[in-house]
């Protein structure tokens, strides 16, 4: 076993040989440019004046009510640009694109915010961009296929396997395997083979640097808990950085409990999975005993994911974070709840980490040593709005029949007549 | 000296390159891939590399990628592996295995070699354990007397041929083209390049994979290496016809063409 990119056992470089020259040339690309004064500025500029950083801390004191009494504050992600965490890692990557002479970049999304990132990304640097999504994934997000095609990308759908999010990494790593010369694998999570985990956390980690300075300017003091959801765990990793030292700050990562931990139907990397090794990386993994990936469930997509970053097992493994599953039902209730007591629309993989951080501030309550309340921060990651659609129809809002009926009157018109009239 | 070393003993003493042909285990199910390892063997494959299949094989291509969901379909279990090695070394053949690393690992590193070795295998090559990750594997097939074959690639610095050969017994495997596996018309010239480049690290034999699917290729790659890999069009001739004919013709062919260099 290898010693570069570990975080303890986990971690490594599990791929073909045939990529080794493009992840060492990467690797160097990315070392050198992070101490490159003129690479700093241009990713700081981005970050300002086209994503919009940095996003707000908003203490949101409705919804705390529900979770214990707690202080909670509410790190806005999804106020980037693209409408989540994802363009900061994607601006980083596609910076290093240019930077190593490539002219092409893939990509792999599941509900389709990466792709979208990406292919903005690409737009923004006129760079040729593709993008796999699992088959079953773009049928279920066509909006999002539309707004990639719309900035120039081109969407591959994928039918191999389960034709979800990892077969999606599947073919992007088949892609990059045969055009590595000219093209660059913009991974959008902290897995894969290393610098990935290392260098996308490291993108996003401007996430909990704002976090640790704003919770000190409102609360006076460094939160008691921060929360994250966990898919393949970069949002989290992006906030839970910048606290790595801070001993008395707990970390909390929510995975997608789906139906239940006891149902099968999860993808609980952390309550039913085990060490093992996938797309590149060694790590928790939901397997069967022969070895095989197992497929995963959850309400919302970009949780639906067998792995998980290396770095989260080690932080997982040591004890410094815990992870926690949480079921689809919980995530929608706190979906709704945050709507009706703030008036944001959190991604539902964010709401995961909304519901952990109710079930984290009603626990810290009932310490009676306790004299102020407890402070909470959640990495609100996502807006909800690609997720209206899924919500109207968990809480019947809108009757099954009157969707197909709109979608079939929206397919059947004239584009002009479509998006109805004025306010 | 296993086998594996043995048979590439003989294949140059007799003038000519080795046949290996790749088949998953399991495929299209247990029964018919006993049988198609067996007539492989009897076709004239000299060493029969046998595939587990995985969920997630990101080095194959759309022929060898469904094979491996068909296989796993019809209910293949990771022992069944070994029962395929013994039909092929029935066959008369030298077994390999060719797998992904996340199923040894689950069975266990060291309890997989044990178990390969018993039933006869030689080896396992491994398209995504590079030799930098692969120590616990290393010393399991030092353990039980199992070669490691592992691949080099077209974009391998001459560092990394030298240290991958170095961690290689039995061969080396060399990926022909960047890419991943199946029928290709040409195989070109980067193959005989990276063999060029690799003879000029080892002295191990070095078998050419990625693309082979004709006599006529075979016998070109032949000329340059000593061994040829064919997997994609084996397995495309056993799906096409389960009765096994197209599989005995074609390994005819590619045998005639490994001894026409």
């Amino acid at each position: 076993m290898s010693t570069v990119g570990r975080f303890g056992d986990f971690g490594g470089r599990y791929v073909p040989e045939a990529l080794i020259a493009a992840l060492q040339e990467l690797d160097a690309a990315w070392t050198e440019a992070m101490v490159d004064p003129a690479f700093v500025e241009e990713l700081q500029r981005l970050q300002r004046d086209y994503t919009g950083r940095p996003s707000p801390l908003t203490e949101v004191a409705r919804f705390a009510e529900h979770a214990g009494g707690a202080r909670v504050f509410l790190k806005r992600e999804d106020l980037n640009h693209t409408g989540s965490h994802k363009i900061n890692n994607v601006l980083g990557q596609a910076l290093l694109t240019v930077r190593m002479g490539k002219r092409r970049v893939i990509a792999e999304t599941g509900a389709g915010q990466h792709g979208v990132a990406t292919a903005t990304a690409a737009a923004l640097m006129g760079l040729e961009c593709t993008v796999y999504m699992g088959e079953v994934d773009t049928r279920r997000q066509a909006l999002n296929v539309a707004r990639m095609r719309l900035l120039g990308a081109e969407v591959v759908p994928v039918s191999t396997g389960s034709a979800t999010l990892k077969d999606a990494i599947n073919e992007a790593m088949r892609d990059w395997v045969t055009n590595v010369g000219h093209t660059h694998y913009l991974l959008g999570t902290v897995t894969g083979p290393h610098p990935f985990p290392t260098m996308v956390r490291d993108f996003h980690a401007v996430i909990g640097q704002e976090t640790r300075a704003q919770i000190l300017e409102k609360a006076g003091r460094l939160p008691d808990a921060v929360c994250a959801c966990v898919g393949g765990g970069s949002n989290a990793m992006g906030i839970f950085h910048a606290f790595r030292e801070d001993a008395d700050v707990r970390l909390f990562g929510f995975e997608a409990g789906g139906e239940g931990p006891s149902s099968g139907r999860h993808a609980a990397r952390f309550s039913g999975g085990e060490p093992g090794v996938l797309h590149g990386a060694a790590t928790y993994v939901l397997q069967d005993d022969n070895g095989q990936t197992l497929e995963t469930h959850s309400v919302s997509a970009g949780l639906d994911y067998p792995s998980v970053g290396p770095e989260h097992a080690f932080l997982h493994d040591t004890g410094r974070a815990t992870y926690e599953p949480v079921t689809d039902e919980e995530a929608m209730e706190a979906f709704a709840l945050l709507c009706r007591t703030e008036g944001i629309i959190p991604a539902i993989e964010s709401a995961h980490a909304l519901a952990g951080a109710m079930r984290v501030g009603k626990q810290l309550a009932t310490d009676p040593a306790r004299t102020e309340p407890p402070v909470l921060v959640v990495n609100l990651s996502g807006r909800g709005d690609k997720d209206v659609d899924t919500a109207a129809r968990w809480f019947g809002l809108v009757d099954g029949e009157d969707l197909v009926e709109a979608e079939r009157l929206k397919a059947e018109e004239p584009v002009a007549e479509v998006e109805g009239s004025g306010w | 000296m296993s086998a594996l070393h043995e048979v590439f003993r003989r294949c140059r003493d007799e003038d000519r390159a080795a046949l290996v042909g790749y088949l998953p285990a399991g495929y299209p199910d247990k029964e018919t891939s006993l049988a198609a390892v067996r007539a492989l063997a009897e076709s004239g494959a000299d060493v029969i590399e046998v595939g587990v299949p995985y969920t997630d094989p990101l080095m194959d291509g759309p022929v060898v990628e469904r094979a491996a969901s068909e296989a796993l379909a019809a209910g293949f279990r990771l022992t069944d592996v070994f029962d395929v090695v013994s039909a092929v070394r029935d066959g008369g053949a030298v077994p390999v295995v060719m797998s992904y690393y996340n199923p040894v690992l689950r069975y266990g590193v060291d309890r997989f070699a044990a178990d390969l070795a018993a039933a006869g295998g030689t080896g396992m090559i491994t398209p995504d354990l590079i030799p930098d990750e692969a120590g616990p594997w290393r010393e399991a097939a030092g353990r039980h007397g199992l070669s490691t074959v592992f691949l080099v690639a077209p974009s391998s610095t001459d560092g990394r041929l030298r240290m991958t050969a170095e961690a290689c017994d039995g061969f080396v495997y060399v990926a022909s083209t960047m890419g991943v596996t199946g029928v290709r018309a040409a195989v070109g010239g980067d193959a005989r390049t990276l063999v060029e480049r690799t003879r000029a690290v080892t002295d191990l034999p070095l078998c050419v994979g990625l693309g082979v699917s004709t006599g006529e290729q075979a016998a070109e790659v032949a000329t340059f290496a000593d061994g040829v890999i064919v997997g994609s069009a084996l397995v495309r001739a056993l799906g096409r016809d389960r009765g096994l004919g197209e599989l005995r013709t074609l390994a005819a062919d590619l045998a005639a063409g490994v001894r026409r260099r």
